[in-house]
């Protein structure tokens, strides 16, 4: 199956330091792909090549076959990138409604003239998706402050959702969550992997890439030395790779490439 | 990550500009003066540095007060007001005194102790308000400005307070060493001499005041581990807590040294001007906070020092002196303060982006 | 802390309490809605202590005159509640509006001076002095998110500026020389009642003789439509426009906005634009109220004042909360505690103290609600 989100030899540099050094990956719909690497490995600056933070230096960044300029953060929203920061970027003083639609709000005409915000639709919209998603909050017009942390992750889940993503990309989505949200934001991923969306995962958290991811890739500071079917390998030899095998008893010869 | 090799320094146009960046204020100090020397009338001379130093003697001390503050990542909008404060306790405690039959320079002892005393009390609520109920420094700070004058304006019932013993007035505009011609010389006391004749006045002691407490200041700042804490604190709150240094303590400490500091600029204004006012020290609160910025310190905390602080007081006075020599209304001083101030955060941050 | 830590510390985070929004009385529903309106509450009991401590504190001239006076405030603190709605500071309204009204004053002069009809002048005047205006306000807000110098300094420098402007402009003294029919419109009334005998709009009828003009009852200054409507139609935007939403939301989480593709930078000068926009307006119709064109003082103080009439009404320094109604009240608890001082003889230097102390209590209550919006 083709790829949807692909990056062929992508590069980033800040000044003299080479970040992300022609780097190759890519996600098929249907998929988990876990993005592994120390850090300052350029795991983050990759993706925020990809979501349009930071513009490549050189390659490119192709999906579904086609290549793409992405040159904001809006280009790559428009072409259904959609990402969730570790901090989630939501605004704290505005309610769910309010975040799922920040940016691309809903208006109604009041007295033929004036447009306004419809808060009520986007309030029903909101609710439609955490619904689909099996989320369960509360009170849907207070701030999100008042929220758990594993809310607030589904609340940005499901922002990315409504928006139909194409590819979603979560940067640690669990590291800040008890054990029982854990596991609800992991099964949330399940479930948009059945919906065939694409999913890039980077995350410290092992027991969450074996649980979740199909396929990883591990980067080291800023060159890609692996490249896992994660049902064909361990955490030791993963392990291995994002520190460099010298340094952990591994069975593998460091720096080799394996084709997926 | 691998680095790309780095480029020639001395002759590049990056070395130029790093080494100049940290030092651009002095370059424009420099400028200024040479400019204003050239343009205005008067301007090169010892007597105009000395008014300079002599006039500027509040500003120095509120541009340090808030250093202490912006180092820490706060704002004291009320030295302008404590200054006036003091500037009346100060006048009226003394001239009180002195009514009452006490030796002048007891009273104006007693006089400088107590006004520095109870200008403890607006330090202590900012930093109480800061440190331990948490109100934001703008806040707290503002909150005491207008209590301030609001005290001030009661104490003296509008208009301005006087009588002032003649010592008083001495010490305010004295100097420290006296040079009559014929060798005559004299320490703080003006010598006795005919009239007409030259006297050649040196350093106001006003200035040696504030020279030393400043000095002893930086010291502080610099080199003891209040200062560190200080630093520590503006730079990360958080971190500086758990490393275990009493922060809200340090807090409330600096914010009272800031309101003596004020204070003690408000006894200088009395004793220079013979008078305490209210306002006082209203138009002084831009320049000592422009002072500061301009010195390169960070809005946010964590970076400034004396010296430079020193050298923005500096460019702004220079910049006064030199308006007001070449008849130059003073609304010009306002835009050029402004322009400037807004320039040198601008620069600031280029360095900063650069150096990374 | 990173951003693992903060989010760590939002796991842990909601405080139950904080959910009903308060401990103890102010769980309940009666003790949120105080705490949430404090400033109203206070601003009603001061108005009954007054009324019972001065004589004709409670009267319609009284509240008009003081509502007519506070047009140039209130016109400011809604300046100002955008800007710190998104986090930043205006310091510089307070000079931007004297600013405008010497060049309103001035472009006035001048034309009065080439015989045009005295409307045109005046539109003229208006128009020119509302364009310039916009000025600083762009200025303010490119160096801000062009050169990202914060904006207490940014706007303290262009507090400076604006000062030196309008002072090198009218040399240090107001600019008269202006028609008269500008105080006329300014301090206009809609309604001229004599009790018993006619009802009159828009001026008193011409066979009334001027000097017994105290015998009237006038009623619903002009400014009063005017800053209605004008604060009207700010909070409406506020709070129902896609731009106050955005307002808010950049209050609220920068970053949020950022991702969410909001075009920051742009909606940020907006802000400052806007803030500047109507500090000329209000230096404008100050221009209307008084007749001259009158610089503000070193001393005034009118940004300092603005700004802590929104922090009465509930907005936080921090931004993210905020609204039109609150800063409304924040500019009225303020005039009336000097208008009910003065009028029951006190020494209207308590004003300055009164604003402190409830300055501080504004955020204090701030701290311990901070879900109130």
């Amino acid at each position: 199956m083709e790829y949807r989100l692909e990056t062929r030899d992508i590069t980033k540099r800040f000044g003299g330091l080479v970040a992300v050094d022609r780097v190759s990956m890519g996600v098929r719909p249907g998929e988990a792909l876990a993005l592994l690497g120390d850090n300052g490995a350029g795991k983050s600056t990759l993706i925020k090549m990809v979501s349009g933070v930071y513009r490549p230096d050189g390659g490119e960044i192709v999906i579904e076959g086609k290549a793409a300029r992405i040159e904001s953060p809006m280009d790559a929203l428009a072409l259904g990138i959609e990402t969730i920061y570790q901090d989630l970027a939501l605004a704290e003083n505005l309610d769910v409604g309010a975040n799922i639609f920040l940016g691309r709000e809903r208006m109604k005409r009041r007295l033929g003239v004036l447009r306004v915000l419809d808060d009520a639709s986007m309030a029903a919209e909101a609710k439609k998706v955490l619904d689909r998603l099996d989320i369960h909050i509360p009170s849907l017009r207070s701030t999100i402050r008042t929220l758990s942390g594993g809310q607030r992750q589904a609340v940005a889940i499901s922002r990315s959702i409504y928006w139909d993503a194409k590819v979603l990309i979560m940067d640690e989505p669990t590291a800040a969550l008890g054990i029982a949200e854990q596991r609800k934001v992991l099964n949330l991923v399940r479930t948009l992997k059945d919906q065939g969306l694409g999913i890039i995962l980077i995350s410290h958290q092992m027991y969450d890439v074996f649980e979740v991811a199909d396929r990883l890739v591990v980067m080291r500071r800023g060159v890609k030395v692996g490249e896992r079917l994660v049902k064909e390998t361990t955490p030791d030899e993963v392990v291995g790779l994002i520190v460099g095998s010298e340094t952990v008893g591994a069975s593998r010869p460091a720096g080799e490439n394996r084709a997926s | 990550m691998h680095h790309a090799p780095a480029g020639g320094f001395a002759l590049s146009w990056e070395g130029i500009r790093t080494w100049l960046g940290g030092r651009w204020i002095l370059a424009f100090l420099l400028l200024e003066t040479v400019y204003f020397c050239a343009t205005a009338q008067g301007f090169a001379s010892p007597n105009s540095a000395q008014m300079l130093l002599f006039y500027g003697v509040e500003v120095f001390l509120l541009a340090i007060a808030e250093l202490f503050v912006i180092i820490t990542g706060g704002i004291d909008l009320s030295v302008g007001y404590v200054l006036g404060f003091a500037s009346i306790i100060a006048t009226k405690v003394i001239s009180g005194l002195a009514d009452a039959g006490t030796p002048p320079l007891a009273a104006v002892v007693l006089g400088a102790a107590v006004t520095l005393l109870l200008g403890l009390i607006p330090g202590l609520v900012n930093g109480w308000l800061v440190a331990y109920l948490g109100v934001p420094p703008f806040i707290a700070t503002f909150s005491m400005l207008g209590i301030c004058h609001g005290v001030s304006e009661l104490l003296i019932g509008g208009i301005y307070a006087m009588g002032l013993p003649r010592l008083a007035a001495d010490i305010g505009s004295g100097r420290l060493l006296y040079l009559a011609p014929g060798g005559v010389y004299s320490f703080f006391v003006r010598p006795e001499v005919e009239r007409g004749t030259a006297v050649v006045e040196l350093v106001p002691l006003m200035v040696v005041l504030a020279a030393v407490v400043i000095g002893i200041l930086a010291f502080v700042l610099a080199r003891m581990r209040f200062g560190r804490h200080v630093y520590a604190i503006g730079g990360n709150r958080d971190a500086a807590l758990r490393a275990g240094i009493p922060v809200r303590r340090r807090l409330l400490q600096v914010y009272a040294l800031s309101s003596v500091l004020a204070s003690l600029a408000g006894l200088v204004y009395a004793l220079k001007y013979v008078s305490g006012k209210a306002d006082a020290g209203a138009s002084s609160l831009l320049d000592s906070i422009a002072a500061v910025m301009i010195g390169g310190a960070s809005m946010f905390g964590g970076s400034g020092t004396v010296g430079r602080t020193l050298v923005g007081c500096l460019v702004i006075g220079v910049l006064d002196l030199g308006l007001r020599m070449s008849g130059t209304p003073t609304f010009d001083k306002y835009i050029l303060v402004g322009a400037i101030l807004v320039c040198a955060v601008v620069v600031e941050r280029y360095i900063e982006g650069n150096g990374k | 802390m990173n951003a693992a830590q903060a989010g760590a510390r939002a796991a842990r985070a909601p405080d139950r309490s904080l959910e009903s929004g308060g401990k103890g009385f102010f769980a309940s529903g009666l003790g949120r809605s105080l705490a949430k309106n404090w400033a109203a509450c206070f601003l009603l009991v001061m108005v009954v202590v007054f009324s019972l401590t001065g004589k004709n504190f409670l009267s319609i001239v009284n509240f008009q005159n003081v509502i007519h006076l506070q047009t140039l405030p209130l016109l400011l603190a809604a300046a100002e509640t955008f800007v710190i709605i998104t986090g930043g500071i205006d310091l510089s309204i307070g000079f931007v509006a004297g600013l405008a009204s010497v060049v309103a004053a001035k472009l006035m002069q001048v034309f009065v001076a080439t015989g045009i009809p005295v409307g045109w002048v005046i539109l003229l005047g208006t128009a020119g002095s509302l364009a310039l205006s916009l000025l600083p306000g762009l200025l303010n807000g490119v160096v801000i998110t062009r050169f990202k110098v914060p904006p207490f300094i940014a706007t303290l420098g262009m507090w400076g500026i604006a000062n030196g402007v309008a002072l090198k402009l009218c040399q240090g003294f107001p600019v008269a020389g202006l028609p008269d029919a500008l105080p006329r419109i300014g301090n206009g009334y809609l309604l001229y009642v004599l009790p018993g005998r006619f009802v009159s709009f828009f001026d008193k009828p011409a066979s009334f003789p001027d000097a017994r003009i105290r015998e009237l009852w006038r009623l619903v200054p002009y400014s009063f439509p005017f800053v209605l409507a004008v604060l009207g139609t700010l909070a409406f935007v506020l709070r129902y426009g896609r731009f106050g939403r955005h307002t808010y939301a950049i209050g609220g989480s920068m970053d949020a906005a950022i991702r969410a593709g909001i075009d920051v930078d742009r909606h940020l000068v907006g802000i400052y634009v806007l803030s500047a926009a109507l500090a000329g307006l209000a230096g404008v119709f100050n221009v209307f109220q008084t007749g001259i064109g009158n610089y503000t003082t070193f001393s005034s103080m009118y940004e300092l004042f603005a700004i802590a009439a929104v922090v009465i009404g509930g907005a936080s320094l921090s931004g993210g909360k905020g609204r039109i109604f609150g800063s409304v009240v924040g500019v009225l608890v303020l005039a009336f505690m000097e208008n009910g001082l003065a009028i029951s003889g006190v020494e209207p230097f308590y004003r300055y103290i009164a604003v402190g102390v409830l300055l501080v209590i504004a955020v204090v209550i701030d701290k311990l609600f901070p879900d109130l919006f």
